[in-house]
């Protein structure tokens, strides 16, 4: 709203001098007041969180070190190292991935290059749905239809009541239609002139697609996988409910690496499913469970911040080329 | 379209007509291919949700076989009616009142009304005195404050403790169209391989029996599946809505205006929006966390009520629906936030400086220009969020959601628990029975969501129309 011509006005006096209105000041406070409420609460959860892990570290059973070097969790007998809870995490995750890239890159594709209206019409709203159901359903869909049937196909003796594959097939399912969505937004935002001059010099759809619009849109469809690689990392329904409660603890150089460590098709907690379990019921304050629980919270919190920072990051760049 | 091919240079890397042509072909092919590859994996994301919605509505109907330890015929009989024209449930609530008095120990009866009360005026299982005593005492049970139990509440103990009814086996929706006489194979089977050693066949009968019905929606929880029900947690989980909606939606609404309307660029205001974005990826458990060390343990005075009376506090923690539903407003509130947002950025610039320029200060440009314009969208993102907030599960287990409780919430400062919550505990038991309740828990948890989100599309819609 700038003037080309100033009017010189004395704002000191006259009908043009500046009212003092307490009433807007005060509208204008408690909304900045609302503003900053988002940062009190990052605050507060990085306070909260760190003191408590604090507090835990500060317990003479536990040591900082030990707590990131050492691969046993087993807090009844002062077990405290991270690592098979973060194992379960990131090897569930990883399953994740496995089925959601392929499926929501697809996805995206078919729907930006392909997909007339009204086939865009009638997939887009499952992807929303998709979206829309409750972790807990997946959960409970994880537990009584994808383990029976992983059961039936590798056999009850191969694999367990709990397990990884179950929990990792079903959040890969559940973070299709965000990988599909970000990915499907950067596609379109590829300008058509680029497809055009592929077309022009006589490329496919295939190589329009593949050789032209996706290392376009690269940057984007990264931001997609990587915000939906955090969404895995945090999720916690399914996998408390269909990777079991105990962890994956091992040794390396003892345990075969594929037989066990890796090992698909039995249970291994996750760092959520940790929390949620100990937390489930009345935990008492001050104790070992209680702030081991902010310990690995903690933990959650930088790599989902992490991978967070590193997807809005991707976007920046996407945003720089085509804006 | 004949348009003649320039002479091509004689080139090792560029193929001549005939090579051309063999791999145009091929290039088709796989062209082809992969499009078929794209949508084959775009139908697999539809068999899923297909698969999802069947699982669910294949576990909430089916055969079940069922014992009862007491016929309710016999029971009605009992009570002095003709069982061909009265059921169980048409018995009046102080004749169920008699039945559970006849047929409950003493123990189990106090137990019942220590939880809630049968009448307001006198106790049935309790005496006077010791009732006065213990109400007085540090820690009072439910039933001295809560209002009394009403007939479905009555109706579903009678059927707990007086019929107990045991569902021995059940099964799925589908095998029991295709083949009911299967089931009943393997009901007589468990019978002969002694799976059932408290019962006699002849005792046992099969029935068909929707899990999601009417009575499923109003009864409370039990711990007995044929009874049990989501009334406790239907109105825990909207007593939740509510203080989301009160709490995340006036701050929220609030911050987007003042991102939007107020803010200049600063690296205070630069540094607020990194952090909203920043909270909408924190995962939900951490709120829950959040909630459980400031909601539930330092600010318990505020969310167990014990601040705002002076006598017996209505909850002996701060584990309490005011607790959990501010915990969900937090996790809500970005969400909210940057969907409000995006409905003030739509609004015209023209409409600020029509305002502005008439003399009008910012507020009310704000209230009576900027607002109602961006209210539907505002609306819209709004919903969307809270649908998003009802159906999170790890926040309201952090906080500490009771998984047992039968007594309806009263108030902001009730213990209670959750939709989510009781599909999340029904599925952790391995008995297929719970898996049925989870199964049609979950039914009643889509269509809420579906009636939220319903809700929205037909605001969009209206928006939209009048936009245009």
């Amino acid at each position: 709203m700038t003037t080309d011509t100033q009017i010189e006005i004395d704002p000191g006096k006259g009908p043009f001098r500046k009212k003092s209105r307490p009433g807007e000041l005060a509208i204008r406070g408690f909304l900045f007041f609302c503003g900053v409420l988002s940062i009190a609460t990052t605050i507060g959860i990085l306070y909260e969180l760190g003191k408590e892990s604090f507090l835990f570290f500060g317990d003479e059973e536990v040591s900082l070190v030990e707590f990131f070097t050492t691969t046993v969790w087993q807090p009844q007998v002062g077990g405290f190292g991270i690592w098979p809870l973060i194992l379960g995490t990131l090897y569930i995750s990883f399953i994740a991935m496995i089925v959601a890239i392929p499926i929501g890159l697809s996805a995206a594709i078919y729907l930006s290059e392909y997909a007339s209206n009204r086939v865009r019409g009638f997939f887009k709203p499952v992807l929303e749905i998709l979206v829309g159901i409750p972790t807990v359903v997946y959960g409970f869909f994880a537990l009584t239809f994808m383990t029976p049937v992983l059961r039936s196909i590798f056999g009850s003796s191969v694999v367990g009541f709990f397990n990884v594959l179950s929990a990792g097939i079903v959040v890969g399912i559940l973070i299709v239609p965000l990988i599909s969505s970000l990915a499907e937004d950067a596609l379109r935002a590829v300008p058509d002139s680029l497809r055009q001059a592929a077309y022009a010099l006589g490329a496919s759809k295939l190589e329009v697609s593949m050789r032209v619009v996706v290392p376009a849109a690269l940057s984007g469809i990264a931001a997609g996988v990587v915000v939906a690689m955090s969404r895995a990392v945090g999720e916690t329904m399914v996998v408390t409910l269909a990777a079991g409660a105990s962890p994956r603890n091992f040794t390396f150089g003892q345990d075969p690496l594929f037989g066990y460590i890796l090992n698909p098709f039995e249970g291994a907690q996750a760092m959520t499913g940790y929390v949620a379990i100990t937390a489930n019921g009345d935990l008492s304050y001050n104790t070992i469970d209680y702030n081991s629980i902010f310990a690995i919270g903690l933990t959650l919190f930088f790599m989902t911040l992490g991978l967070n920072s590193l997807s809005r990051r991707f976007v920046k760049r996407f945003q720089q080329v085509y804006e | 379209m004949s348009v003649q091919a320039p002479e091509r240079p004689t080139q090792t890397s560029f193929p001549n007509e005939e090579e051309y042509a063999g791999q145009l072909g091929r290039r088709q092919r796989k062209a082809l291919a992969f499009k078929f590859f794209c949508l084959a994996m775009l139908t697999i994301a539809v068999l899923a949700l297909a698969t999802l919605l069947y699982t669910i509505i294949n576990d909430s109907f089916g055969l079940v076989a069922i014992v009862n330890q007491n016929d309710p015929d016999q029971v009605v009989a009992e009570a002095g009616y003709d069982p061909e024209t009265a059921t169980l449930q048409d018995l009046s609530y102080d004749e169920l009142v008699g039945l559970l008095e006849a047929n409950v120990s003493s123990g189990v009866g106090r137990r019942m009304e220590r939880d809630q009360r049968f009448y307001e005026d006198r106790l049935v299982f309790e005496d006077e005195a010791t009732w006065a005593e213990i109400c007085s005492s540090g820690e009072p049970p439910t039933g001295c404050n809560a209002a009394p139990r009403d007939h479905s509440n009555v109706y579903a103990l009678v059927l707990e403790r007086v019929v107990v009814p045991d569902v021995i086996a059940s099964y799925p929706l589908v095998p029991s169209l295709l083949n009911p006489e299967a089931f009943e194979e393997e009901v007589a089977a468990g019978f002969e391989a002694g799976r059932f050693p408290d019962y006699q066949p002849e005792q046992a009968f099969i029935e068909w029996r929707a899990w999601f019905n009417p009575t499923f929606l109003t009864t409370p929880q039990s711990s007995t599946p044929e009874v049990a029900g989501i009334r406790t947690a239907i109105l825990g989980s909207a007593w939740l809505v509510l203080i989301t909606i009160l709490f995340a939606v006036p701050v929220g609404v609030g911050a987007a205006i003042y991102l939007v309307e107020y803010a200049k660029p600063s690296r205070l205001n630069d540094f607020i929006q990194t952090n909203i974005n920043n909270l909408a990826g924190v995962p939900s458990i951490i709120y829950g966390m959040l909630g459980l060390a400031i909601f539930v343990r330092v600010l318990e005075p505020f969310t167990s009520g014990a601040m705002f009376t002076t006598g017996v506090p209505p909850s002996d923690n701060g584990r309490t629906v005011v607790a959990a539903g501010l915990t969900l407003g937090l996790l809500t509130l970005p969400v909210v936030i940057i969907s409000a947002q995006e409905a003030l950025k739509s609004v015209p610039d023209s409409l600020r400086h029509a305002g502005l320029a008439l003399g009008a200060t910012r507020w009310q440009t704000v209230r009576s220009q900027i607002i109602p314009v961006a209210l539907p969208g505002i609306l819209t993102g709004t919903i969307l969020a809270v649908a998003r907030a009802v159906g999170e599960t790890a926040p309201l287990i952090l906080v500490g959601a009771a998984s047992f409780i039968t007594t309806d919430p009263s108030g902001p400062f009730s213990k209670f628990t959750a939709l989510p919550i009781q599909i999340f505990q029904w599925t952790s038991f391995p008995q297929q029975e719970f898996h049925n309740l989870a199964a049609a828990a979950s039914i009643a948890l889509l269509l809420l969501l579906l009636t939220l989100n319903a809700v929205a599309v037909i605001l969009r819609n209206r928006y939209s129309r009048r936009a245009e």
